[in-house]
């Protein structure tokens, strides 16, 4: 009997395998160019094969040596799916097939780490929530074309009426003060995807298209930069105003930041802290040193290495000290006329933080950013992107009725975040978030899907955290990025988004309301009896 | 969809001009009930306008259970009036056993005006939570100057039975706000019914509030006298309490807080921060969804506007000594025929019409 070294990796242990048919490849050499993982190579095999060269047939059996294509079994380079090889073979020779009996967990053996989403907790909470009230009778539906919207939301410190500084005056109202600034913005917040963990052309392109979408489309959309700093051409640009700034523990590229802020021609849309991230909630942000490419480095003034900010901001060690610290210095760096929001992951905790927040006498929170569980991210451990977290669609109900109970609802803008647009349709998940209390939503992972990203929730590429990233997204290896065409991706989001306005119109205009229904929980129902339940909306079936 | 009127003259009207003006409107209100507010009183009242009137319907115990707090708390029993109803039969109507309409004089030591309006805010609220709680009856208004009637019921019925169509000289009053018909979208509830009334604030209004579950929300935390919620009407008097009472803002704000202009039409405006400010603090007191409001403010004056799409219907017109406001044209027709019409105004989506006490009418655009 032959002996078998089953410690060996075998391709059938690897969780996609390479179907391959010999009869149709050419032996053109486009997979193995393509596959930026080196997951197939070109071997000789010595086949067993009958062949006639003649005009009449003449069979000879022969024994020939042969190019072929062939899977490379090792964990280092096992296939991912992302099947570029399928999109470049020219015959359908090739394509990758996912291996159910695979063994990767047992044998990749150490903290593995990938980009992406969880696998589990998969459960869509939002799938089981139906816009149920609609105007029938009572009150008419509005016409989703013809009538006028006003789909904008708060991003700043809303202050309560008794708290405004006004004065009454030949009766009109003057103001004594100055109040909070408060930005009215595009309810739908490009999210926070760092240069870095994203290509400069990705990270491009979808810079361009929310200009554009501010610029040319009537929507102010707003995009936030993520922890890594941003071009400084881009900083003293009038197009500054279209872009939140993100600061995370790392402080990634707040010295080109803080340098660029004199030449500054104008005010950016906002600065969002970044505590934590529903993908890995408690660890910092993470850039592999594949990915610290030269102009990263330059970008944030780092060496190649391993980039893992820290999992806090250092020095803050409590609530009341980051709003001190860190929300009134930051408040205090652009004159108080930019908004200073914060972003957490969604944990049991949420609560206890917004309260506090709302609490905070300096009224310095400019919003609250909610990610949750679904969220994606470009490098996290495996064991924490799929076992921690929390959902965001409860949390979200959780702090705006925490609100309501003091009154305070509306007055630091909630946002949510973390699967939005999961499924494909942004809109409809915006539109229940909304209506259960949520300002707005902001998204990040639907953006590189649109720009070409393969990845899925079961598995498929999600090799953000390798520098291998074969759509040239998630890479900073200058021929991969060039796979990228970047107005092409630019007009992909555009699109969305303009179809995103259409369908959120769509989903108020039948209950009637032409401004945003913000906890407007009547609008919802739920097949489910335990979701109806928890977050306090009309059971039906 | 309800149909809603006022009526506002310089001269004492029945509550039958009231009951008129709403008649010829009937196709939109059904008729399931009759409920006014009547303020600027004549007749029987005539001689205590500056003392609380208190309007109730209840049971003989609930009527004890009043008589014993309002001592319990040094209110004086001034006057009173009961309406001898006539008991004819086949009446649509379902009746309370008492109706009672009184006079109090003010317990020592409340002697400002703001001392004064907490305690009978304080007064009616305590006596509602009583007979509610004892299934006793119903409590409307607590307030000088003021009546207020409800019921449940054909309203030609109602007007029989508390023989208003007799015109006989007790109930008059300068200002009317009328409505002739029950909140048939949920239970039949008598507090349901509008006119609402709160600290000299009339209201009533014809619509769906769309952002009912949002203004509840918001509104119940803002003040102890925004209660019962019964229905999604109550919500524009709380509103309307809030920004001219309690915040102290001038009328044309309500309606910026109600239905606020298009961030596109604010950022045209030069009081654009101050629009803006009110709209993102007052975000949970918008309206959205067809309504059109009256209201009767603790001055006198009438005021109307509507939403913000003119989803709702609304008009105004008069002569020299009476003016009415009406869902309907037709109403205003019944009870002022020689008016002209042509000077009848039909307030769009972004107006405001108030008459003030010499029937001067002022009407701008938000």
């Amino acid at each position: 009997m032959e002996t078998v070294k089953v410690q060996d990796i075998a391709a059938n242990d690897l969780p996609w395998q390479i179907e391959y048919h010999a009869e149709r490849c050419t032996m053109c050499g486009s997979c193995v160019a393509s596959c930026t993982f080196k997951a197939i190579k070109v071997e000789v095999q010595r086949k067993s094969m009958t062949i006639s060269q003649a005009n009449q047939p003449e069979p000879v059996h022969v024994q020939q040596a042969i190019p072929v294509i062939k899977q490379v079994a090792d964990i280092n380079n096992a296939c991912r799916g992302c099947g570029m090889c399928e999109r470049v073979c020219p015959n359908n020779a090739i394509r990758a097939v996912r291996n159910l009996d695979n063994r990767r967990n047992l044998l990749f053996n150490r903290p593995i780490k990938r980009g992406g989403r969880t696998n589990l907790n998969a459960q869509r909470t939002l799938d089981k929530i139906i816009v149920g009230r609609i105007s029938q009778m009572t009150d008419p539906s509005l016409d989703s074309i013809r009538h006028t919207f006003d789909i904008r939301s708060p991003l700043g410190r809303v202050l309560s009426a008794k708290e405004l500084p006004f004065r009454m005056e030949n009766g009109k109202l003057v103001a004594t003060k100055s109040t909070p600034p408060v930005r009215w913005i595009y309810p739908l917040i490009f999210s926070d995807m760092s240069i870095g963990a994203l290509s400069t052309r990705a990270w491009e392109a979808v810079a361009m298209a929310a200009a554009y979408l501010n610029e040319h489309c009537g929507l102010p959309v707003r995009m936030s930069s993520g922890e890594g700093g941003m071009p400084v051409p881009l900083m003293e640009s009038d197009y500054l105003k279209y872009f939140i700034i993100q600061i995370a523990s790392g402080h990634f590229g707040w010295n080109r930041i803080i340098k660029a802020m004199p030449r500054m021609k104008v005010d950016p849309a906002g600065v969002l802290i970044k505590i934590g991230q529903g993908a890995k909630p408690g660890d910092g942000g993470l850039l592999q040193a594949e990915k610290v490419a030269p102009h990263i480095q330059a970008l944030r003034g780092v060496p190649k290495a391993t980039l893992a900010s820290p999992p806090n901001h250092q020095g803050l060690y409590s609530i009341e000290e980051s709003v001190q610290k860190m929300h009134l210095s930051l408040n205090a760096a652009f004159g108080f006329r930019v908004p200073v929001a914060i972003k957490c992951a969604a944990s049991s905790t949420s609560v206890s933080v917004y309260n506090n927040l709302l609490r905070d006498p300096y009224k310095i929170c400019g919003g609250f950013f909610i990610d949750g569980i679904q969220g994606g991210t470009g490098a996290a451990n495996e064991i924490s992107l799929d076992h921690t977290g929390h959902p965001v669609v409860s949390k979200i109900r959780d702090c705006y009725l925490a609100a309501v109970d003091q009154g305070a609802q509306g007055q630091i803008p909630l946002y949510g975040g973390g699967g939005i647009g999961l499924t494909g349709n942004a809109a409809a998940d915006a539109f229940k978030m909304i209506c259960l209390g949520a300002n707005g939503v902001f998204c990040g992972k639907i953006l590189i899907q649109l720009l070409g990203c393969v990845g899925n929730e079961n598995g498929r590429c999600n090799a953000c955290n390798t520098g291998k990233c074969p759509t040239g997204i998630c890479t900073q290896n200058p021929r991969l990025v060039k796979r990228l065409d970047v107005d092409k991706g630019a007009q992909r989001i555009v699109d969305y988004v303009l179809a995103f306005d259409a369908e959120l119109r769509k989903l108020m205009a039948p209950i009637g309301n032409s401004s945003l229904p913000v906890g407007r929980s009547d609008a919802l129902v739920s097949t489910d009896k335990a979701i109806a339940d928890k977050l306090g909306i009309q059971y039906v079936c | 969809m309800c149909r809603i009127g006022a009526v506002k003259s310089k001269k004492f009207v029945y509550p039958s001009t009231a009951l008129r003006l709403m008649l010829p409107q009937q196709e939109g209100h059904d008729n399931s009930g009759f409920a006014m507010v009547m303020q600027d009183l004549g007749g029987v009242f005539a001689l205590y306008k500056d003392k609380p009137l208190l309007s109730m319907a209840c049971t003989k115990q609930g009527a004890r259970l009043v008589e014993d707090y309002m001592s319990a708390k040094n209110f004086v029993k001034m006057a009173e009036w009961l309406p001898v109803p006539n008991k004819k039969k086949d009446l649509d109507i379902q009746t309370m056993p008492y109706y009672i309409f009184r006079n109090y004089d003010y317990p020592e030591h409340y002697d400002d005006a703001e001392s004064r309006e907490n305690l009978l805010l304080d007064t009616r609220l305590a006596l509602r939570k009583i007979l509610t709680e004892s299934n006793q009856g119903y409590v409307y208004s607590f307030w000088p100057d003021v009546l207020t009637l409800k019921e449940i019921g054909d309203p030609r019925d109602i007007a029989t039975y508390f023989r208003l169509w007799d015109d006989n000289g007790t109930l008059l009053a300068k200002n009317i706000i009328v409505q002739c018909r029950q909140n048939t979208n949920y239970k039949i509830v008598r507090y349901a019914a509008h006119p609402f009334f709160l600290q000299g604030y009339t209201l009533c209004a014809n619509g769906e509030n769309t952002f009912y579950t949002k203004n509840k929300e918001f509104q119940k935390n803002l003040h102890r006298g925004y209660i019962g919620f019964e229905s999604d009407s109550q919500n524009f008097l709380y509103t309307l309490h809030y920004v001219l009472h309690e915040l102290k803002w001038s009328i044309p704000y309500y309606k910026h807080v109600i239905t606020p202009l298009p961030f596109a039409e604010i950022a045209e405006r030069p009081d654009r921060e101050i629009l803006l400010s009110i709209r993102q603090s007052l975000a949970h007191l918008e309206i959205n969804g067809p309504n059109t409001i009256i209201a009767g403010l603790p001055d006198g004056r009438m005021m109307t506007c509507c939403d913000s799409k003119k989803l709702r219907p609304v008009v105004v017109g008069g002569d020299e000594t009476t003016i009415a406001i009406s869902s309907e044209v037709c109403g205003i027709n019944e009870i002022l025929p020689d008016r002209n019409f042509e000077r009848d105004i039909y307030p769009n989506e972004r107006e405001v019409v108030v008459i003030d006490n010499d029937l001067e009418v002022t009407r701008w655009k938000q």
